[in-house]
């Protein structure tokens, strides 16, 4: 019998919890050759602004270890090219589309939100609070707690009730739960964790900064266990408010260590670049550990990291009696 | 198509490496002018970024095989060149768009630069199918960083080959044989693979004369890209459309062959302002 991966985000269900992060299915277009976009649990889109924004200049990323540093400058064909275009294509192939939502200003936020109201293929937004605030000398709205609601607010007004808000916060921050409570406060009906981690690469050819943004956002496995850090965190100070927990998700085991620390669901970002089809495949190897573990649903396992030091889950030794190479450890208990 | 390729060689090519593996479906797809996107590293590797390579030639050997040609110019492609009979590679392809190729038996030059010049070979083959003339110039640093100089000679209506040194050929840059190679070829289309700066000048020299030129920007792409598929929009370079506005078009997914005049050359590496979506710069200070 295999587990069921069937997850909710508020009021919405999807029938598994792995999604595409934000920027990294592109439009669907160009991941639509490789990935049915309606076997996914969802695809998150590349942030929407207001008008077309062409981005940052050529470098945009450098290879780093275990990942890369990117500074995209939100780059993206504006809210009325996004209805007409992208947003049609994701529904006609069946894909559940989390929007997610950028802007320089408040009022950005807000025009975007507007827009997307009666959109019905919209299935869930998100809200893009790592953006710099043109009104804040440039400073990410994440980066405080006032500026973050003012934003998921002004979000939250636009878009229907029973299409859930999700706020993306930035892990470069001295206490991350404060935020996330004030974006709950601010109607948030979910937290994605985590956006990108401040980094930055010199070109040791060039001898100068290997991104034209200077800094950029450091993404893959090896921001993982900041992510994960993250999700547990937030979970433990506020457990009813689903998570899409994301940063180098790239197995199932990935996948399932976001969902034990917190996250109902989870989106596979810069993994994608590497392996465009990662997926179907870490649906597949979620599926198969939860199996494994006797876990029958994927909603029992949400947060299950966090259940006090001794408790046992009874499916844990049916695991262990089936892996051959524990069997010397029942010898030491015999001993 | 992303598929396990199988290593049949790995060898050197002068001062490059060609490495064929067997990849029947994308072999059967391939048209000239388009890329693969490999994994390197092996399967625990914290390196992520794909490499993308334009394919030198398919052949139909042990159901379809496919060959690249690079330069080892950092870690991941030193992996590569240590890659041996039988091991396996994640592959991505074919990716991009190929060359256009003419209705009608035209005069072609095919212009080269390092090992660029491994892209032309397959488009040689194609032209020469469809009755067109087919002349080559290749260039590189030295001998043993011009790639195809035998072949092109061999295969080619005519070849001139150049080297920075003079080691092989006549001593020069591409752009400055150019000139001559489009009279004595009569040449009706131009096409090429190569270095940025060369492409660039193959460009501007070909549309002084009036001649339609296609390049393809596998150099911008191996040092722009991370992807090859086009979801990570890293490769971007501004581009002139048929409307005349400017875009910022990815190397890999609208390219890699674009029509070389319509490439903003000296704006590579910037967002030139009137681009589509460019910063508001100028609207800023028409509003103060």
């Amino acid at each position: 019998m295999s587990a069921s991966l069937i997850t909710r985000l508020g009021p919405v269900e999807l029938p598994n919890p792995v999604l595409t992060a934000s920027g990294c299915g592109g439009t669907g277009r160009d991941l639509a050759q490789f990935a049915d976009l309606s076997r996914l649990g969802g695809f998150i889109t590349p942030s929407v602004l207001p008008q077309p924004r062409a981005g940052r200049p050529t470098p945009r990323m450098a290879e780093t270890p275990g990942g890369m540093v990117s500074a995209m400058g939100l780059p993206g064909p504006g809210i009325d090219t996004f209805l007409r275009r992208d947003l049609p294509f994701l529904a006609e192939q069946g894909a559940r589309t989390i929007v997610s939502v950028g802007g320089n200003s408040v009022a950005d936020y807000a025009e975007v939100a507007r827009r997307l109201r009666d959109e019905t293929a919209v299935c869930a937004v998100e809200v893009n609070v790592a953006c710099p605030n043109a009104e804040d000398r440039g400073l990410v709205f994440a980066s405080r707690p006032s500026a973050a609601a003012d934003v998921v607010r002004a979000v939250r007004t636009h878009i229907r009730p029973g299409v859930p808000v999700f706020a993306k916060l930035s892990p470069d921050v001295s206490d991350l739960v404060t935020i996330a409570l004030a974006c709950a406060d601010a109607g948030a009906d979910g937290l994605s964790l985590i956006n990108t981690v401040l980094g930055m690469a010199i070109d040791t050819t060039t001898l100068r900064p290997a991104l034209s943004g200077v800094s950029g956002g450091l993404s893959g496995p090896a921001i993982r266990p900041i992510a994960v850090r993250s999700v547990y965190q937030v979970h433990a100070a506020l457990p009813q408010l689903p998570i899409i927990g994301m940063g180098g998700i790239a197995t199932g085991l990935d996948a399932l260590e976001f969902i034990l620390a917190g996250a109902s669901a989870v989106a596979v970002g810069t993994t994608l670049f590497h392996d465009p089809s990662a997926a179907a495949r870490i649906v597949r190897e979620l599926e198969e550990a939860l199996t494994a573990r006797g876990i029958g649903r994927l909603a029992d396992a949400v947060g299950l990291a966090h259940r006090p030091y001794g408790f046992v889950p009874p499916q844990v030794h049916a695991l262990s009696t089936t892996e051959p190479n524990h069997e010397p450890k029942t010898e030491e208990r015999a001993q | 198509m992303q598929v396990s390729g199988t290593v049949l060689t790995v060898r050197e090519v002068g001062g490059y490496h060609a490495l064929t593996l067997v990849a029947p479906a994308i072999a059967e797809r391939f048209r000239p002018g388009q890329f693969v996107a490999v994994a390197v590293g092996g399967e625990h590797t914290g390196r992520l970024l794909r490499r993308c390579f334009a394919v030198y030639e398919v052949k139909s050997d042990y159901g379809g095989t496919v060959e690249f040609v690079f330069a080892d110019r950092d870690p991941g492609t030193a992996w590569l060149t240590g890659r041996r009979s039988r091991d396996t590679l994640d592959v991505v392809g074919p990716l991009g768009r190929p060359f256009r190729l003419p209705r009608d038996p035209v005069s072609c030059l095919l212009v080269g630069g390092g090992p660029g010049g491994a892209a032309l070979f397959s488009l040689a083959d194609a032209l020469h199918r469809r009755g067109c003339q087919v002349h080559f110039v290749l260039g590189g640093p030295d001998a043993a960083h011009v790639f195809g100089a035998r072949s092109a000679q061999r295969i080619g209506d005519s070849a001139t080959v150049v080297t920075t040194d003079g080691s092989v050929g006549s001593r020069g840059e591409v752009a400055g044989v150019l000139p001559q190679a489009l009279a004595d070829s009569r040449a009706d289309v131009v096409y090429a693979c190569g270095p940025t700066e060369t492409l660039r000048q193959v460009s501007q020299v070909s549309s002084d004369y009036g001649i339609p030129v296609q390049v393809c920007l596998e150099e911008f792409l191996q040092a722009n890209g991370a992807c090859g598929t086009g979801l990570c929009l890293t490769c971007v370079l501004p581009v002139i459309g048929d409307d005349g506005v400017t875009r910022m078009l990815r190397a890999c997914a609208d390219g890699p062959v674009l029509r070389g005049e319509r490439v903003r050359w000296s704006d590579l590496g910037t967002i030139p302002l009137e681009a589509l979506g460019a910063p508001r710069a100028l609207h800023v200070m028409e509003d103060s």
